[in-house]
């Protein structure tokens, strides 16, 4: 079974390795196949571990080797295959191999191909380093190759200057989360002795409440960067400007599940205060309520997409706050399924549309392109969460969730955003695929994608659709890890209402959405209507001015004390101290330089005036020596005398 | 009494000779004062009871070096006053004065001089020519044969750099060369 | 004063090796300084041979008869190089052989 952990996290490396040797060549076909393979490998491996471990199997621990062993602390390479992380490891290798044998058809024609999958398969490696990890350090250089990947993802056609603004922002933003997590990681190694799981966790009983909230509030910041909470949100949106595939794989299953998969795995600290779990949940729900809306009206079809993206995020962070881990971590299975697929349909959309991104300049693709429009039509379904499709299951067990533990408020922002979630996806979804054809206006000529980029999303679609099923089985397979219970609403009666009402709810979110947007007579927006000038409008298309805030009030500030720093301080004193060193050596060797004047005389001047400069040294020591003894022994300490 | 008559006597002569010889304009004068200064000093080692290294210092000191200079002399226009532009006098009497106050305050604190042990103690019955042989090809062996090839060497050095047509060499030439060098020598001799 | 010890010894060297070094900083003419390196060896001389009547050792007469082996042969080789170099270039004046300018 051990040879199955190790297949499953050294395939991605070595892919990432052998497109690596091609990222100086144009595009060469089989770095992509060859990608593809060696992540499906990846996933084979993966899948006999989540069979296995689903019959009842024991959690495979193996220590690799020792990374550092200094002093008391121990640190090693181990890896960890449980419950918990086997899930994460299908989720991502899943993704994955749809991605890799999509992102085949769509770079195509980029000049870049084989340094995509470098950086894909690489991803794909830190990703799977993070969750298979069995200590704290390890999930941090995970965090950090994640992080990395993704900044040369998002960065990928670097000669855009948005783009390369976008990847740093991205970075920048993960790397001050990083901090927090540090920091916890810091505060667990310092007050248990180890950064073990298991250690931490059985110490973790034994350390005051104080101590548990600070380091749950620290390792939740990390959370915080990496998933994309309020406020370190800006950059998830922005990272739209790397290619589709990277958004699907990246923005919507993997990296930014990460700080989910931090609060499950650390569910024992959690658990013990309850008090930051709900503050995480509030958060959470925030979070939720404050991107659906940003999604309202936007104009950018894959910020749109992000933004429910960070909205999702919000749900799962949610039910991890109220202590239902086992329910955010299916959420967050069934979320990246759909969501890739979202993506990747999105992606296609582009390419048809030659990259055109705004929603109102398309309509009535669904003529052209059926798959594409069926696959983005269920995808939007099982966002929304209707009965038979993956979202439901999962969303809805957290509006139980919260309604059982008595969170009423929480439920309700929660299923208010159920309803928008639902309009701002089938207002995209109307948009693009229903009413006249506007892109007619613009001489676009969209056609299908190639075949193989759908039949590779099919595996996506089928678990979109069917992933519910596997509720009861995840339930009991997680169980004991995640001390996970089922929640009961006390009455029938109610839980009827509640599932009912959703469904209604969201049904008619669903129709209006339809109503507004699938009629012809659309006008492309162009800021002269009432509703495109009025506050809220203005508002939500601003992401309600942080940016903005951002930009004035923290970017450019630092960016001044950064030049104050580097002209005044780097330049002036650091450098030209450095420079008045070589400067002294080197003028001293030019005066003593007409030493040699080639004349012997003057040569055996000096040689009897540095004769008469030993003698005197010599002298004064002897003296010292012979009449202070404390100097006496600090010199034959030195070995002079 | 007698020795410290004479180490003054000697003393005072050899000091004068020495400046001379430093002082001079007149190179032939510094040649004969430096011989004298050797001959005092050669005193001194018979004061000491070192008879061998003063008769050692009058034939090879006075005898053969002052001889290889006088020789050396010929080489050079000694008639003229050598013409010396001076450098500085105070820097140059300052320093030695500076370096001859610090080696006597080393030797007279005195400050390394504390433990010294004689390795070859002089033996008072046996003359002085009797135990310097006994040391020198005893302990000193060594040093003795390394001596002679360093001679042997200055020696070989000595006669290439200061001899005439040191690139021809008598054996390795044949015989007809030779006949020929002699016809050049005479031809050269005739006209 | 009338007792003569080591130390007047000593320092009659001392005094010789200044006059030495004094001649040695001073002459330019290179014949005339190989006669004051001659005076500093011999003042050394002089303090090998008292120190080794002093305290009885013989070490002491057995390195300055080395020194005067070393200092005929350094005479030797000195002398030579002093006349190829005088038929080269017709001076031995010191201010003149400033070819190892740096």
């Amino acid at each position: 079974m051990e040879k199955y952990l190790y297949i499953a996290l050294f395939a991605p490396f070595v892919s990432s390795l052998f497109s690596a040797l091609f990222t100086a060549t144009p595009k060469k076909l089989f770095t992509g196949i060859i990608a593809s393979l060696l992540i499906f490998t990846s996933l084979v491996s993966s899948t006999i571990l989540l069979i296995y471990l689903f019959k009842g199997g024991e959690p495979i621990h193996v220590e690799m080797m020792t990374w550092m062993a200094t002093g008391d602390l121990y640190i090693p390479f181990g890896f960890l295959v449980d419950q918990v992380s086997v899930t994460m490891m299908m989720v991502v290798t899943l993704v994955s191999t749809v991605v890799h044998v999509y992102a085949i058809g769509y770079m195509d024609h980029d000049k870049g191909f084989n340094r995509f999958f470098s950086w894909l398969s690489a991803f794909v490696f830190s990703m799977m380093i993070l969750v298979m990890s069995d200590n704290y350090a390890g999930l941090f250089i995970g965090w950090e190759g994640v992080g990395l990947c993704s900044w040369g993802l998002i960065g990928f056609w670097f000669h855009k200057e948005s783009a390369s603004w976008a990847a740093n922002e991205a970075f920048i933003m993960n790397r001050i989360a990083d901090l927090g997590m540090l920091i916890g990681i810091f505060l667990i190694y310092w007050n248990t002795g180890t950064l073990q799981y298991d250690g931490a966790f059985a110490a973790f009983h034994t350390l005051d409440p104080t101590t548990l909230t600070w380091i749950g509030i620290f390792l939740f910041i990390g959370a915080m960067g990496k998933s994309a909470q309020f406020p370190l949100h800006t950059w998830l949106a922005d990272a739209m400007e790397g290619p589709t595939p990277v958004s699907a794989l990246i923005h919507a299953a993997t990296m930014v599940t990460a700080g989910v998969y931090l609060v499950i795995r650390s569910n024992e600290l959690y658990s013990l205060i309850p008090d930051v779990g709900l503050f995480i949940a509030s958060l959470g729900t925030f979070v939720a309520l404050f991107a659906a809306s940003m999604a309202l009206v936007n104009r950018d079809m894959k910020r749109i997409i992000a933004y429910s993206t960070l909205s999702q995020l919000g749900y799962m962070f949610a039910a991890a706050g109220l202590g239902a881990y086992w329910v955010a971590l299916f959420h967050l299975m069934a979320h990246a399924f759909f969501k890739a697929l979202l993506f990747l349909g999105a992606g296609n959309v582009m390419h048809a549309m030659h990259d055109e991104l705004d929603p109102f300049k398309m309509g009535g693709l669904k003529k052209v392109m059926k798959w594409t429009w069926i696959m983005m039509t269920i995808a939007s379904l099982a966002l929304a969460g209707i009965f038979p499709f993956a979202g439901f299951f999962s969303k809805d067990t957290i509006l139980e969730a919260a309604f059982a533990d008595h969170h009423y408020v929480i439920y309700g922002v929660l299923l208010f955003t159920a309803g928008l979630t639902a309009f701002y996806s089938f207002r995209l979804v109307a948009l693009i695929f229903h009413g006249e054809e506007r892109y007619k206006l613009f001489g676009i000529h969209p056609h299908e994608a190639y075949r193989f980029m759908l039949v590779a999303m099919s595996p996506l679609l089928l678990f979109a659709i069917i992933a519910g099923v596997f509720q009861e089985p995840f339930f009991h397979m997680v169980e004991e890890l995640l001390r996970a219970h089922e929640y009961h609403i006390h009455s029938h009666t109610t839980l009827w209402i509640m599932l009912l009402g959703t469904q209604i709810f969201v049904g008619l979110a669903i129709l209006y959405a339809y109503k507004k947007y699938a009629r012809s007579g659309i006008k492309v927006p162009d800021g002269t209507s009432a509703t495109e000038n009025s506050f809220i409008y203005k508002l939500l298309i601003n992401q309600y001015y942080i940016p903005y805030f951002y930009e004035e009030y923290i970017i450019r500030p630092y960016r001044e004390l950064s030049a104050v720093f580097w002209q005044k301080i780097d330049i002036k004193i650091v450098d030209a101290t450095v420079d008045g060193i070589a400067g002294i050596i080197y003028s001293t060797g030019e005066k003593t330089r007409t030493m040699q004047s080639g004349n012997l005389s003057t040569m055996l001047k000096w040689m009897v005036v540095g004769l008469v400069v030993l003698l005197s040294l010599a002298v004064i020591f002897g003296v010292t020596v012979r009449y202070s003894d404390g100097a006496a022994s600090a010199l034959s300490g030195l070995g002079v005398m | 009494m007698f020795e410290a008559v004479a180490f003054y006597l000697f003393a005072f002569l050899t000091i004068a000779m020495f400046y001379i010889v430093v002082t001079t304009k007149q190179a032939l004068y510094a040649l004969t004062a430096l011989a004298a200064g050797m001959i005092f000093i050669s005193a001194f080692f018979f004061i000491l009871g070192a008879d061998f290294l003063g008769a050692i210092q009058i034939i090879v000191y006075t005898g053969a070096v002052m001889a290889l200079y006088a020789f050396g002399m010929m080489f050079f226009d000694t008639t003229r006053d050598v013409k010396e532009k001076q450098g500085n006098k105070y820097i140059i009497v300052g320093l030695s004065t500076l370096a001859a106050v610090l080696i006597v305050l080393i030797v007279s604190v005195p400050m390394v001089s504390d433990n010294i042990v004689a390795l070859y103690p002089v033996a008072d019955d046996i003359g002085n020519v009797q135990s310097v042989g006994l040391v020198l090809f005893t302990k000193y062996l060594i040093p003795f044969e390394v001596a002679a090839i360093m001679l042997l060497v200055a020696m070989v050095a000595g006669i290439v750099l200061a001899g005439k047509k040191m690139d021809l060499s008598l054996t390795l030439m044949s015989g007809e060369e030779i006949e020929d060098m002699k016809k050049e020598k005479n031809k050269k001799v005739l006209s | 004063m009338m007792e003569i010890g080591l130390n007047h010894y000593l320092v009659l060297s001392t005094i010789l090796f200044a006059i030495g070094l004094v001649g040695v900083m001073k002459r330019k003419n290179l014949l005339l300084l190989f006669f004051a390196t001659e005076i500093l060896l011999n003042a050394v001389n002089i303090a090998f041979a008292a120190i080794s009547h002093y305290y009885g050792d013989l070490t002491g007469q057995m390195f300055a008869f080395f020194v005067i082996a070393i200092a005929a042969s350094e005479v030797a080789v000195g002398l030579g190089l002093l006349i190829v170099w005088f038929k080269r270039h017709g001076t031995i004046d010191l201010d003149l052989m400033t070819s190892m300018k740096g």
